[in-house]
């Protein structure tokens, strides 16, 4: 070992593998479960695919693990086509959904399965099985059984048998699906850090939108076999696209109305009787339908602000629930809309009844057309 | 409660209907009497040494020990495979190959027992332990196929496709993975396989010939022309070699469920 730096370690130097799916289709039996999915994965990028069950997302990331062969379109790894290149010479790591260890093999013995394949010596392989272990924090544990671990553990496991040979790309197929609350968030901080350290490309398969904006360098949003969205998990955020991503990533309130006219990227809308803006991608004609979006917590109650910003609308509220770090309102607009605001708790704010008409006001800026 | 005792009686009296004419033929192989008499005037190993010093016994027990053996080498690759392969066919295809496969447990044993018969004489198969061997695979591969794919079905498909991500070939991932987690549903197959061809008779009777004389054919031999306890000895080895084969069958199964 040159320098120190543990064989796991030194990949970070050889940086990850690229991915480029082009034009990607997979059908069965005539039903397309991936319907064109073209995407370029920068090496050492943590890509989230994100989406409903039944969105294609896994077949997506089987595809590129070669246990489904594409309908349509290519894969390629660092610019190599790899359709028809068996799964056993991808040289790609994989982190199954209920882990898949190998029940009648030890922790060590599972670990080192990768390593027997590729004819590492025995001593090698029990220094790179220690190394792994220590790398997910499960010092100690060579001689245990699957079966004597807890899910945590497994997937710690499962994640060292994954990296241990080295590969320049992993791939994961909702790896934290299976754990609990608490366990699951501080895996995700588990998986950012080694994903530091190690330096290779992660591809991430998850229908959890909290574990993809947590993680992922970019997240694309998949829906009905092709990626509504692609970009980093703010933009995303702060600019869906269209009423899907903004309503599975996070919670949206629309308001639908009529377009009025156009300010320099801004529309200007009637909406549940009010004159309302929002940003727009692309000018929009006068009297054109059009639906806006807000975030529930970018929007404030008026009279709580110092000088209430942007847009204002008037609504009733119909439902007040106090969560802790945050009271959540249901209010319905003028037009029957039902809209959702967040307020985040304090002692000095104000609780609102049920039944009183307040004015809510939201920044142009967190509005957007989709 | 009440029910208790008359539950106690019948299950009582089932098993004694069971396990009585082994009790008697067990007696009987340990008379010192010249002929079947019960109950035998005397105990001794007499008939044990008559089959121990007959050459014509050891040969046909020795046929078909080599019988069974080969038949279980054949019929649990061969169930094994079939097993794996139905489990990766579309549901209409895997019931019909599944149907096929299983026929000769269905089909009664003398009619699979003539057309062997018919095919084989054709082939000069007649007399021949390959002959024997064959029909007795066919006999025995639905038992493999059964208790394999019973394994099988507990057998998560995932763990073969995590050895292949590791870089396991498609035989590799089939070795080191697969084989071991449903090794108990193989060798409960094999097991039945061996007692299925040992404990053959009805297409010995029409293989075997002259040349190829399987123990439970030479049985029934000896029973239609000289009856003396010597068939007794045998009937009862025969069941003790079976029982602790079925002993261990057992085990395997406790074995697996854990």
């Amino acid at each position: 070992m040159d320098g120190g730096l543990s064989p796991i370690a030194a990949t970070r130097l050889g940086r990850g593998a690229s991915v480029s799916l082009v034009d990607l289709e997979k059908r069965f039996e005539g039903v397309g479960a991936v319907r064109g999915i073209s995407l370029e994965i920068a090496s050492g990028e943590f890509l989230t695919l994100l989406g409903p069950s039944g969105s294609g997302k896994t077949t997506t990331l089987m595809m590129i693990a070669g246990f489904e062969t594409p309908s349509g379109g290519d894969i390629a790894i660092d610019r190599a086509s790899v359709v028809g290149v068996p799964p056993h010479r991808r040289n790609i790591g994989m982190v199954f959904q209920n882990y898949a260890l190998f029940p009648h093999l030890t922790v060590a013995e599972n670990i080192a399965f990768p390593l027997k394949q590729r004819g590492v010596d025995r001593g090698t392989r029990a220094v790179r099985v220690k190394e792994a272990l220590a790398l997910v924090r499960l010092p100690g544990y060579e001689a245990r059984y699957p079966r004597q671990l807890s899910g945590g553990q497994q997937q710690r496991v499962a994640l060292a048998r994954a990296i241990v040979f080295q590969p320049r790309l992993l791939l994961m197929d909702e790896p934290l699906g299976a754990l609990d609350k608490q366990l699951r968030e501080s895996l995700q901080l588990e998986m950012r850090r080694l994903h530091a350290d190690l330096g290779i490309t992660f591809v991430y398969v998850t229908h959890d939108q909290e574990e993809a904006l947590t993680m992922s360098d970019r997240i694309a949003v998949v829906n009905e076999g092709r990626i509504a969205q692609l970009g980093a998990p703010e933009a995303l955020y702060d600019r869906p696209c269209d009423r899907f991503v903004a309503s599975f990533l996070g919670e949206s309130n629309f308001l639908t109305g009529t377009v009025r006219g156009m300010e320099t990227g801004v529309v200007v809308a009637e909406c549940a009787g009010a004159v309302l803006r929002g940003v727009a991608p692309q000018a929009l004609a006068a009297g054109a339908a059009v639906t806006l979006s807000t975030r529930p917590e970018r929007m404030r109650f008026a009279d709580a602000l110092p000088a209430a910003p942007g847009n204002r609308l008037r609504a009733t509220v119909t439902e007040a629930v106090f969560a802790g770090e945050r009271c959540r309102y249901l209010l319905r607009a003028e037009d029957g809309t039902m809209l959702v605001v967040k307020e985040p708790s304090s002692a000095t704010t104000r609780r609102r009844a049920v039944g009183e008409v307040a004015e809510l006001a939201w920044p142009v800026a967190d509005t957007v057309v989709v | 409660m009440r029910n208790r005792p008359p539950l106690l009686l019948l299950t009582s009296l089932v098993l004694l209907f069971l396990a009585l004419p082994i009790v008697l033929i067990a007696a009987v192989s340990f008379s010192s009497a010249a002929y079947l008499t019960f109950p035998p005037p005397a105990f001794g190993l007499r008939w044990y040494r008559a089959y121990l010093g007959s050459a014509d016994w050891l040969a046909s027990t020795w046929l078909s020990i080599g019988v069974a053996a080969a038949t279980v080498a054949l019929a649990t690759s061969l169930g094994t495979l079939a097993a794996l392969a139905l489990g990766r066919l579309p549901r209409a295809a895997r019931t019909a190959a599944a149907a096929l496969i299983l026929s000769p447990l269905i089909v009664p044993g003398i009619v699979v027992a003539i057309g062997i018969y018919y095919a084989f004489s054709r082939w000069g198969l007649i007399g021949s332990p390959v002959g024997l061997v064959l029909a007795h695979t066919c006999l025995a591969v639905p038992f493999v196929v059964t208790s394999v794919g019973a394994s099988l079905a507990n057998f998560d498909r995932r763990l073969e496709q995590a050895a292949r991500s590791l870089g396991a070939t498609p035989w590799g991932a089939f070795r080191q993975v697969t084989l071991p987690l449903i090794r108990p549903g193989v060798l409960v197959g094999a097991l039945f396989a061996f007692i299925t061809s040992f404990d053959e008779l009805i297409v010995a009777l029409f293989l075997s010939g002259s040349g190829a004389v399987t123990l439970p054919r030479r049985m029934w031999d000896d029973l239609r022309f000289a009856i003396d306890p010597t068939i007794a000895a045998v009937a009862t080895l025969t069941i003790a070699f079976t029982a602790l084969l079925l002993g261990g069958a057992h085990l395997l199964r406790q074995r697996a469920l854990r």
